[in-house]
């Protein structure tokens, strides 16, 4: 049941087609990314720097629209609000929060592409 | 997937610039699954790189990005891109209204929203596909247009020198004549001539043709072969005026005529004939400050056939000093920023204005002039202004000679006779002096032969024929009676004769020959004495026939009094002429 809320699975499928034989190579790429994006937000929030929490905040929010995983938008979004309102008093949960739904969006993915 | 390509006209060169990876990916795979060429950038800056080294014919660009941002990449591409249409949609997944209204303000054709979809991607490339298209037909046909206008405008130039090497010459440039037109007014379907007659005195031509460009240009060449081909061979004006409605009713469409007006200044006798077929009124300018009218009282050229076209001109008396002004309908139909006409009510406020006759032209042209400022209507407008002169003042004005072709009859004789009512309907000068002026050289001494033929002639047909008696023209009143009665006698002719023979022999190193005319009448002729003194006469009389004496080396009466035989002798250039025909020869009176 969850899996439906972590992962678009509809999307997946559209992606699935259009990809075709890079749809692996895609989700791979989106996950290393991933990764990247985390360690800027950590990053940002340590600097506090505001300006640079919300653009990687916007940018990883777009690749997570994209590649449907839902939650993590939103959790990226929320991050997103904060940096523009120059607010990053909770700037550590919010990266704590997109860490773990990325580690679940990232395990249900690595079994979806195994799929 | 390849249909897409199919679909419209082929693939598109696409730019993607997007700094996230994955979504450049997707994008990348839906695009080339779509047939499309595609080009990548990771930020705006090498976005703008790419643009101008790939020049993509779309762009897909994130909004924000490192180093150059969406906004700044689309303006520089906008930019880059001048008159071609690149349409440039944003990826965004951006919401709220001020960020989406910048990426438009910067010159973004549309958004496209996360997650991509392709179906909506391709309908949003197809749309602009088309508009590109319509973009680029556009652009071409302007620039076909731009091309036609400047190819029309370097015909017109072209068509404009041709005129003007039939046109130019003339006397247009002579002290009594200024004149108003555009370098370009024959193709508004203005046209103005002046030309000196062989006998002295001036042909004025103003004409104003229905329409304009081409259409209204064409006919203003045969006008001009007209008028100055058939001035310079001595025509009159009613000849000139019958021929050249024959020819434009002959060769323009119907609902294409010609406004004129044409004047026979008569410098010698001082008084203007004048013609007015559609123009608006000229106006005599007396030294008085009163002003004579001349009003329109024909129809314009080319629409009456020959047998209701009249050319019928009235005759003004003109002072030296006084003017006469003559405007095609530009400058009434002279209109200002406030959309007012000039108006002949201005035209006439300017000639009320006071000052003399010759302030007239100039106040006239800067009254328009400053009244259409700005509206650039003054290319419609054509003055013309010429003053009643000495006659000495034409004798500066050479006289245009039309080359010779050199291969004319040099050794011929003819006769030529008129019979009957015939004398009194055609005038034989003109055709006699055009066979005269196919003898190479001879073309330069068309005023003395135009004036020794013509009174030769006058004389044979008036006291010949018609029996008129010359002391009649001893005084002013007499000169008008003689005239009348001149009209009179014509108009009963039936039997009489008048017959013109014409002998040329070049002289032996054909520098130059002799031409004798002689002129012979059905009359009872007149004695050696009457003819003694009709050449010794100094009133107004005996000029005539003083004159051939002037002009000619010899002047013999023969047969019973009713033929006279003149010789002239002359010399090829015109520098080594005759003594005889000198100054004082000319100047008679």
């Amino acid at each position: 049941m969850s899996d439906q809320q972590h992962l678009d699975h509809e999307a997946l499928t559209e992606l699935r087609d259009v990809m075709e034989d890079e749809f692996n190579i895609l989700i791979n790429t989106f996950l290393q990314d991933a990764d990247e994006r985390l360690r800027q937000l950590s990053e940002a929030a340590r600097a506090e720097d505001a300006d640079s929490f919300r653009k990687v905040a916007h940018s990883f929010k777009g690749s997570c629209i994209n590649i449907g995983a839902p939650i993590l938008a939103e959790c990226c979004f929320a991050a997103e609000q904060a940096g523009r309102e120059d607010n990053l008093s909770q700037s550590g949960q919010q990266v704590a929060a997109i860490e773990e739904e990325l580690a679940t969006v990232s395990e249900q993915l690595r079994r979806y592409v195994r799929e | 997937m390849t249909t897409d390509a199919a679909f419209g006209n082929g693939p598109l060169r696409i730019l993607i610039a997007e700094d996230n990876h994955s979504d450049r990916m997707i994008l990348h795979a839906i695009l080339t699954r779509q047939g499309h060429e595609v080009v990548m950038a990771t930020d705006g800056m090498e976005a703008v790189e790419a643009f101008h080294r790939e020049a993509p014919q779309m762009v897909l660009l994130d909004a924000m990005m490192p180093r150059m941002d969406g906004l700044e990449a689309a303006r520089e591409i906008k930019a880059a891109a001048g008159e071609q249409l690149v349409p440039i949609i944003f990826l965004t997944s951006l919401s709220d209204p001020e960020s989406l209204a910048s990426c438009l303000e910067v010159g973004g054709d549309d958004f496209l929203s996360k997650p991509y979809n392709r179906v909506i991607l391709r309908a949003k490339i197809n749309a602009f596909r088309r508009m590109r298209e319509l973009h680029q037909s556009l652009q071409n046909e302007r620039d076909r247009t731009h091309q036609r206008n400047e190819q029309m405008l370097h015909e017109q130039e072209m068509a404009r020198r041709v005129f003007d090497n039939i046109a130019h010459r003339g006397c247009l440039g002579a002290e009594n004549i200024r004149y108003e037109a555009s370098p370009m007014s024959i193709f508004n379907g203005d046209v103005l001539f002046a030309s000196p007659k062989p006998s002295g005195g001036v042909h004025l031509f103003v004409g104003d043709f229905t329409g304009h460009g081409l259409p209204a240009a064409i006919g203003a060449v045969p006008l001009a072969e007209i008028f100055y081909g058939m001035t310079a061979k001595g025509f009159a004006i009613s000849d000139i005026l019958r021929e050249m409605n024959r020819k434009m009713q002959a060769i323009l469409p119907t609902g294409v005529f010609c406004c004129a007006a044409m004047v026979d200044l008569n410098l010698k006798s001082g008084h203007a004939e004048v013609w007015n077929g559609g123009l608006p009124s000229g106006y005599l300018l007396r030294h008085d400050g009163s002003r004579d009218e001349l009003r329109s009282r024909h129809l314009p050229l080319g629409i009456l056939p020959a047998d209701r076209f009249s050319a019928a001109c009235e005759r003004h008396a003109m002072e030296v000093g006084e003017h006469l002004l003559l405007c095609s309908d530009g400058v009434m139909e002279s209109v200002n920023r406030e959309g007012e006409m000039f108006g002949e009510d201005r035209i006439l406020e300017v000639l009320a204005g006071g000052g003399t006759p010759s302030d007239v032209f100039e106040r006239l042209r800067g009254a328009v002039r400053s009244f259409a400022e700005g509206v650039g209507s003054e290319d419609d407008i054509t003055i013309l202004d010429v003053a009643m002169a000495e006659e000495s003042l034409l004798e500066a004005v050479e006289p245009e000679v039309l080359p010779d072709t050199g291969a004319g009859p040099l050794d011929w004789e003819m006769t030529y006779e008129l019979r009957n009512e015939t004398l009194a309907r055609f005038n034989p000068v003109p055709l006699l002096l055009h066979i005269c002026m196919d003898v190479p050289g001879l073309r330069l001494f068309s005023g003395e032969l135009y004036t020794i033929i013509t009174e030769l002639f006058n004389n044979a047909l008036e006291h010949g024929v018609l029996r008129l008696p010359s002391s009649l023209k001893d005084s002013p009143a007499g000169f008008s009676r003689y005239y009348s009665e001149r009209e009179r006698l014509l108009g009963e002719i039936r039997h009489g004769a008048v017959s013109i023979r014409l002998e040329h022999r070049p002289d032996p190193q054909r520098r130059g020959g002799r031409l004798l005319i002689r002129v012979e009448d059905s009359g009872d002729g007149f004695s050696g004495e009457a003819l003694s003194q009709s050449l010794a006469h100094n009133g107004l009389s005996g000029r005539g026939l003083a004159l051939v004496r002037q002009l000619c080396n010899n002047v013999r009466l023969c047969g019973k009094g009713n033929c006279i035989e003149a010789e002239f002798v002359w010399h090829a250039g015109r520098g080594e002429s005759r003594s005889g025909v000198s100054e004082e020869g000319n100047s008679h009176e």
